[in-house]
């Protein structure tokens, strides 16, 4: 059992410190565990008092008046209204020319300096703060094209910022359908557009869909761009045109939480809840259509 | 890439079969509509370059005007934010948007990596598919109600018996849950970066005789470094973007301060205060506006492209 005079010397100094080594093990293992809780841990605390602070307070009363000087009587009505409004505009403002953007940069446009100075652009735009864009619709929206403080500004100028988060998720979207498909549709003969239009973008839509809706779901909380804009805290009646002065429901729990009265602050968590479920439900929807089109697949 | 290139190859034949043209109906309608869609998403793909450009042109044209009247250096050195004394230094804003997103860093930095390690090297592929839509939440919630949870809990519950002296509008508040909300970019940029990390090298790694814990913190943790740090300072560049949290619960006074526990103002609260005031259109004082939301646009700019250079230069490539 002669052994070779290095390793002999190396048994003597490696410490496997097994125990020691398999402790930390353990103990980070914790350590990593105890980290993710405490995002989850901190979601549930504010839920559960958001819930605390404005559950008394929500009733259909409150989703059907309009706000007050009297916290007793204050409603949602003109700041849900306007909300809805305004994501109708953005959303048909914004899909078309995101879906009409992806498709380009994927199918059209040669791989060339255009082409990547829009990708790249796309790609920053997306890391803009939301108070910029709101800087821009002011500018450009409520001052240069004279539309004022209007619905239609609001909506524009939320167009503009969840366009960047449409493009990069309907190019993905593009991206995942086979070159087969299309291979196969031009072999048929059909042009280029016929071949997206009734091959590629039908394989495309459940994951644009389910992207356009995440994105919604972002301009839909938003209340940065929307103060620039003009929105403002205190209107009492529904939007009826496109160019009336408006609120939305983030505006008005800014307003309601910008208040010294408890009773206020009560009214701020109960729109809070509203704009949760609102945002629960359209993620429920993103979530049923992804599963729904990746089964049928 | 390479199916692109081959998609535009089948075009080929397309193009060329030209002669044939009166034998197909309508071949050449077809090809006159085919050009004219793809002008039409031309002109929907400009749109994003011209927001960029309409930005940047805004910006410095209205900002243009405030410089005219304050000068750039007393715009960087002045120690004062004051629209009465008519003080315009940048100082106290930026110091408080560098206090709160420092704040929020410190947070978010070390639970989102750990987070990322837990979720990539630890949890059990069911236990995952739970927590990781669970953390993402986090980064949906309107940031009003974080302002409001941060005003109405984080701030009377947490931090006001810790520290008694502490302002009714604190930074520190403000960057805690400005921490929370940003776990979920943290944690998902850098849980990518680690999954990328080829099997191979933790296989390496344990023939070796390392333990998991030595493979996750020295083994994939080094080889997914261009990741985890593209994630850190994204992370931070949306903290200095954010908007609401601030400025419902950290407060609406410039004070140049290092001390979190007082009311700070940051670039962008002080855009939104000032956007809700009634500065006449073309006055000095909406002027501010423009020249706050320069700073602004530059310093959240240069972090995203920072972030992203070091996504691309220091990359690991494995195949």
């Amino acid at each position: 059992m002669s052994r070779h005079p290095a390793a002999q010397r190396d048994a003597g100094r490696f410490e496997p410190r097994l125990r020691a080594r398999a402790r930390y093990g353990v103990l980070f293992k914790a350590a990593t565990l105890a980290a993710t809780l405490v995002g989850v841990i901190v979601l549930a605390v504010l839920l559960v008092d958001t819930a605390v602070d404005g559950g008394s307070q929500l009733s259909g009363d409150f989703l059907r008046n309009s706000p007050s000087y009297l916290a007793s009587r204050s409603g949602l009505r003109p700041a849900l209204l306007g909300t809805v409004w305004m994501m109708v505009i953005t959303a048909v403002v914004s899909f078309p020319l995101g879906v009409g953007t992806a498709i380009w940069l994927e199918e059209y446009a040669p791989d060339n300096r255009l082409r990547r100075f829009i990708q790249t652009n796309i790609a920053n735009l997306a890391g803009v703060p939301s108070i910029v864009y709101g800087i821009l619709g002011l500018a450009v929206f409520v001052r240069a094209l004279s539309l004022g403080r209007s619905i239609l500004a609001g909506g524009l100028t939320l167009a503009l910022l969840i366009l960047p988060v449409i493009i990069i998720a309907s190019q993905e979207a593009i991206k995942a359908v086979p070159s087969s498909i299309r291979l196969g549709a031009y072999a048929l003969g059909a042009t280029r557009w016929e071949t997206i239009r009734y091959h590629v973008l039908p394989l495309a839509m459940p994951g644009v869909l389910t992207g356009t809706i995440l994105a919604l779901s972002r301009a839909i909380g938003e209340a940065a761009p929307l103060l620039l804009i003009g929105a403002l805290a205190f209107i009492d009646f529904a939007p009826r045109r496109l160019s009336d002065p408006f609120t939305a429901v983030p505006i008005q729990i800014y307003n309601w939480v910008s208040k010294p009265q408890a009773a206020f602050h009560e009214l701020a968590a109960a729109a809070g809840i509203v704009l949760l479920v609102l945002l629960l439900g359209m993620n429920a929807v993103a979530i049923l259509l992804r599963n729904r089109y990746s089964r049928d697949n | 890439m390479g199916r692109r290139s081959s998609s535009r190859a089948a075009t080929g034949p397309a193009a060329t079969a030209d002669p044939w043209t009166p034998a197909v109906a309508g071949l050449a309608r077809r090809h006159r509509h085919e050009r004219l869609i793809g002008l039409v998403l031309l002109v929907f793909s400009s749109v994003s370059i011209l927001t960029t450009f309409g930005i940047v042109a805004v910006l410095l044209l209205e900002s243009s005007t405030f410089f005219g009247v304050v000068s750039i250096r007393e715009f960087f050195t002045e120690t004062r934010w004051s629209m009465v004394e008519q003080r315009f230094g940048i100082l106290p804003l930026l110091t408080g948007s560098v206090v709160i997103a420092a704040g929020a860093a410190l947070v978010a930095l070390p639970l989102g990596l750990l987070a990322a390690i837990y979720l990539s090297e630890y949890a059990a592929p069911r236990v995952r598919k739970v927590l990781k839509p669970v953390l993402e939440i986090l980064a949906g919630v309107p940031t009003v109600v974080y302002g409001y949870f941060a005003l109405t809990f984080i701030t009377p519950h947490i931090i006001r018996p810790l520290f008694p002296g502490a302002d009714t509008y604190n930074a520190l508040s403000a960057s805690i849950v400005m921490g929370i909300m940003i776990i979920p970019l943290v944690s998902s940029l850098s849980e990518d970066a680690m999954t990328a990390v080829p099997r191979a090298l933790r296989e390496g790694a344990y023939a070796l005789g390392a333990t998991r814990f030595e493979v996750a913190t020295r083994t994939v943790v080094p080889a997914a470094l261009s990741g985890i740090i593209a994630s850190f300072i994204l992370a931070v560049s949306r903290a200095i973007g954010e908007t609401m949290i601030v400025t419902i619960a950290a407060g609406a006074a410039p004070n140049l301060t290092l001390n979190p526990l007082r009311s700070v103002q940051t670039m962008t609260a002080y855009i939104a205060q000032v956007s809700q005031g009634e500065a006449p259109h073309g006055s000095l004082e909406y002027r501010t506006i423009f020249a706050v939301g320069l700073a602004l646009f530059a310093v959240t700019l240069l972090m995203n492209i920072v972030s992203s250079i070091v996504l691309r230069r220091y990359r690991e490539v494995y195949e």
